[in-house]
Parts: C-alpha cells; structure tokens; sequence
C-alpha cells in the first residue's frame, strides 16, 4: 500500500521503464517463453495428443498473414466496442444500482428479489430473447455483454456499502456530516476498492461473452474469426483468434487496473 | 498561526456529562433479553478526565455508544450541560476501539473534515488548527501521508487530532489504545495527558487495563459485569503532571490495589456466571 502512494506522481513512462527492469517482468517473460518452447515440442510430437497441434512458428506465419488483412484489425475494433458499451453500461448502471441497494433499505427490498431472480441467468440464455427485442445485432451482442458485467458489478458494490465499517460512518455523523455529505464523502470513496474489484472481474466476464455471442450470432469480431477458421479447417488461424483474444483481455484488465489505481490512490488494486 | 490555535483550544467551552439511571436492554429474537446496562449514574466533572474501567463484555462500548449518541438508553438520562442527547452531535467526539480514520483521505483532510462540515470554518483555518495540533503529536511532517503508510501509534495520535481539532464538549475515548504494543502504547498514554494538560478538554476514556486507568485518570468508575452498573468510583489524587515515576509511589500501589479489589471481584463473577449461563452473554455481544 505505501508503495502505490511512493510511485504515485511519478510519469507513466518512468513507472514502466521501472516494471520492465525488475524482476517481476522477467519471471512472466520466462514463463511465457517457456509455454512456447513447451508447445513447440508438444507439436514436434515429444508430448502425447499434441501431434494435430500447429507448431508455434506455422502460428506465427498464419498470424503475420492475419495482421497482413484489413479483415483483422476489424475484428478487433469491432469486439472491443462491443465490450467497450457493454462494460461502460454494465457501470453507469451497476454502480448506482449497487450503491441504491446498500445504502437504502427500501429500495433493495423492491429491487433486490428480481435482481436476483434474474442474476442465475447466464449471459448466453440471454441470447435468443436479445436477437428478439434488439433491432440490430450489434445492439444484441452489446446487451448480453452488459448481461455478463452488469451482475457483477452490483453484487460487488452492494457487498462494498455493506462492509463499510459503522465507525466510519458514525465518526462523519459525529462530526456534523449531512446524509448527503456521508453519502459522497464517506460511502461512495469507501466502496471503490469493491467498485474497482467488480470491474476486474467484469472485464473478464465481458471478454468472455463477446466472443461466445460472437460465435453465435455475430457476423464479426474476434470471436467470428475463431470461428469461421474452425469452419474452414484453418487450425492455425483458430489459435491466432485464442491469442489475439487473450491480448485483447490482457490489454483491457491492465486498462481497468490503471482506472484503478487512478481512482484509489491509497491503494494498489493488487 | 498555531498560537491562534491554541487561543482557540483555550477559550472552548468545557462540557459536564452526566448519566443518571440509564438502562439498556438488548433483545435479540429466540435469545433471553440481556440487562446489559442497570442503572448506571455518573458524572463526568468540567475538564476532568474521567477513567470507565471495568471487565471485558461488561457493556463499556455500550455506554460510550449511548453518551455518543450512536446507540439510545432504554430509560434514565444523558445530560450535556444538563441539555438532553438526542443523537450523535459535534460537542461529543468519540475516538474508537479500531482505527476510524478515512482510509481514502491523508491526515490532513481526516483532520480537517470535522471543522469544514456545515460551513464551520474554512479550509485555511481549518488547516492551521490542525497542522498545530499534528505538530504537537509529532506528525506534521505527515499530513500528507494516507493513513496506511502510518504505523499503528501514529494513526492513534492522527486520530486523537482528529477529534481534538473539534474542541468538543465531550471527548469519549472507547479504548482507544487497545491492541497497541507496550511501548507504543505508553507513549500514547503521555500524548494524551500533554493534549489533555494543554487543552483541557473533559474526557471520558474507557479501558480494560487498572495501569492505564490509574495513570491518566482523575477519577475511575469501576464497572459491574452484566448487567452493567458503576460499582465504586475511586478518587486519584495523584498530583499532575505525571509522569512514569508515579507508578512506584506508595499511593500509586494503594489507590491500584483499591481498583483490583473490586474489578477482580468481578472478574470472577463472571468466571462463575459462564457455567450457567453462557447464552445470556452471548446474546448482549451480539446486540451490541
């Protein structure tokens, strides 16, 4: 904790120099050249059912061709901004519902029943009725992504204003603090390492979504391409999809972590 | 700048706290009802620094709870300068067991949020009153700092401006060095009576431990267990300024064997009390 406030200041350029010198940079860079070198004589047939696997260079070529197509680069603009509405509407939403529900008993008792009632559902049962109500399917598939962070992020912010400790508030109330004062000044800072969870958490979840309805009733995006290569018979380009993929979420968790830590400077998100 | 803030600390009023017959019932559903408080009277004189001691569970947090103002008395009477408490109020700070610093702001803001509610001072006064007061307690240089890179004592004395800054009233301090180590512990003893010395203010502090309660206290008030009641209140005629040397007087010796008399009597009470009936005191921990 006191290390995120020493650093805090300091210029993003600085802050990454920094992380790409230490140690912790090096581990993650040997593990992850080491899955490739482990993948690589798996697909030389020194490991048992990895034989139908491409090698890592024959993923390579495909990827290089991939990059080469204009096809690619819209797959990725058009799943980022379906995850990009879907989670920014899953938070304008979710966190003043979460905050509602913890700081007002009345309003849980009407909205928490259905919320959870509804929460079991998973995003991708939300499929066929989001075809049916939305106009286009790039709204559909933008919904059942805000399905998948929206729960997420209201079960955790209502966790957050319930686990506020009563001194906190009691210390405002003694102080003079109106209930709207508590509410801005006390309950809603002491809910943004709940908040920033739930987005942590979310954007995971939205990555996950997208692809899947991509698969089913999208035309693009990332989770298309997997799929149409899959139909082709592509198998490198199947693994080109994964890994792209598992950037674009990496890429985005690292995003929301900076949202973090920006919004809570007394506190490192992890 | 700090002189001006000592003017301040000097010309408050000094408040006398009186509890006259108050009871607390706590009723849990499916649990017998728990007499947690019974008739407790005292007073807290003007600028006296009054010690509550009394066994672990014996409903002190209650009390403190109910002169705050967070928690209501069943029947009797919490008079301020003989004004009924209604509620929580600026005139009655309470430091907690727990730290209850604002993780989220740096002391300096923890410290200058009281005065800057409802449109008490503004923010340059507000801060020239609290840098004097972190300035006494050693953490000047630290106001800036978020109250987790403090250690535990400083949070401690961070939180002790931050009620001192309000010049209540009342100051109601519910153990609030338990869980320090001794040393800290003992330094926070002596801040507090320099604090107490230079500003004067009437203090109610709670406490477990005879050595602290002797060491600051101007009275103590010996708690029963359950239900809770003042049992004896023991004068400390201990001359101030104190200072660690007082622990080996012979008055120190008589006045401390007076208290553990009687608290350890109830001590054992409650030792005898927990064969029979265990379940009473489990539903008062859980109502309060």
């Amino acid at each position: 904790m006191a290390r995120a406030a020493t650093m805090k200041g300091a210029s993003f350029g600085y802050k990454m120099r920094k992380f790409v010198a230490s140690k912790h940079f090096t581990r993650g860079t040997l593990a992850v050249i080491g899955f490739f070198v482990l993948w690589q004589a798996g697909s030389m047939g020194l490991m048992p059912f990895m034989h139908a696997i491409p090698t890592p260079v024959t993923v390579a070529e495909a990827f290089w061709e991939f990059m080469g197509t204009g096809k690619y680069w819209q797959s990725w603009m058009d799943s980022t901004l379906r995850v990009t509405y879907g989670f920014v509407a899953a938070q304008i939403l979710g966190i003043p519902l979460g905050l509602g529900m913890g700081w007002n008993r009345n309003f849980k008792d009407f909205t928490y029943p259905l919320f959870e009632l509804m929460r079991p559902i998973p995003p991708l049962a939300w499929v066929p009725v989001s075809i049916l109500f939305w106009p286009t399917n790039e709204s559909s598939i933008a919904f059942i992504t805000f399905i998948g962070a929206f729960f997420t992020i209201v079960v955790n912010v209502l966790g957050g204003v319930s686990a506020i400790p009563r001194q906190l508030v009691d210390a405002a109330v003694s102080f003079g603090a109106s209930p709207r004062q508590v509410f801005w000044r006390i309950v809603l800072p002491a809910t943004i390492p709940s908040i920033v969870t739930g987005m942590m958490v979310g954007i995971g979840i939205t990555w996950n979504v997208v692809i899947a309805a991509e698969m089913i009733a999208g035309n693009t995006g990332l989770g298309r391409l997997t799929w149409e290569a899959y139909l082709a018979g592509h198998t490198p380009g199947i693994i080109v999809g994964m890994i792209s993929i598992g950037v674009a979420g990496y890429v985005s968790s690292m995003a929301v972590k900076m949202i973090g830590d920006w919004l809570m400077p007394w506190k490192k998100v992890f | 700048m700090a002189n001006n803030g000592n003017k301040n600390q000097q010309n408050q009023q000094k408040g006398e706290l009186i509890l006259e017959n108050v009871n607390r019932v706590f009723r849990m559903p499916g649990a017998p009802a728990c007499h947690a408080l019974k008739n407790c009277s005292f007073t807290v004189p003007r600028g006296s620094l009054t010690v509550l001691v009394g066994p672990s569970g014996c409903g002190k947090s209650t009390l403190a709870n109910i002169a705050a103002g967070y928690d209501h008395a069943d029947s009797g009477k919490v008079l301020l300068d003989g004004k009924p408490v209604t509620g929580p109020g600026r005139d009655r700070i309470m430091v907690f067991q727990e730290t209850a610093l604002w993780p989220w702001m740096t002391v300096m803001k923890n410290a200058t949020f009281g005065p800057t509610m409802l449109g008490g001072m503004n923010k340059s006064e507000a801060e020239d009153r609290a840098i004097a007061l972190l300035d006494k307690v050693g953490l000047k240089d630290f106001r800036d700092k978020y109250p987790a890179q403090l250690s535990g004592g400083m949070q401690r004395r961070a939180e002790l401006c931050r009620a001192l800054v309000m010049s209540p009233k009342v100051m109601i301090l519910d153990e609030p060095f338990r869980g320090l180590d001794v040393m800290t512990r003992e330094l926070m003893q002596e801040y507090l009576l320099t604090l107490y010395r230079e500003t004067g203010l009437t203090m109610l502090f709670i406490t477990s431990e005879i050595e602290e309660a002797l060491f600051l206290g101007d009275q103590i008030l010996v708690m029963t267990n359950l239900p809770g009641t003042i049992k004896t209140t023991v004068e400390v005629d201990l001359p101030r300024p104190r200072d660690f040397s007082v622990l080996g007087t012979e008055r120190y010796r008589q006045i401390k064997s007076e208290v553990m008399e009687s608290l350890y009597e109830e001590g054992a009470k409650i030792f005898a009390k927990l064969d029979g009936a265990g379940d009473l005191l489990g539903s008062c921990r859980a109502g309060s």
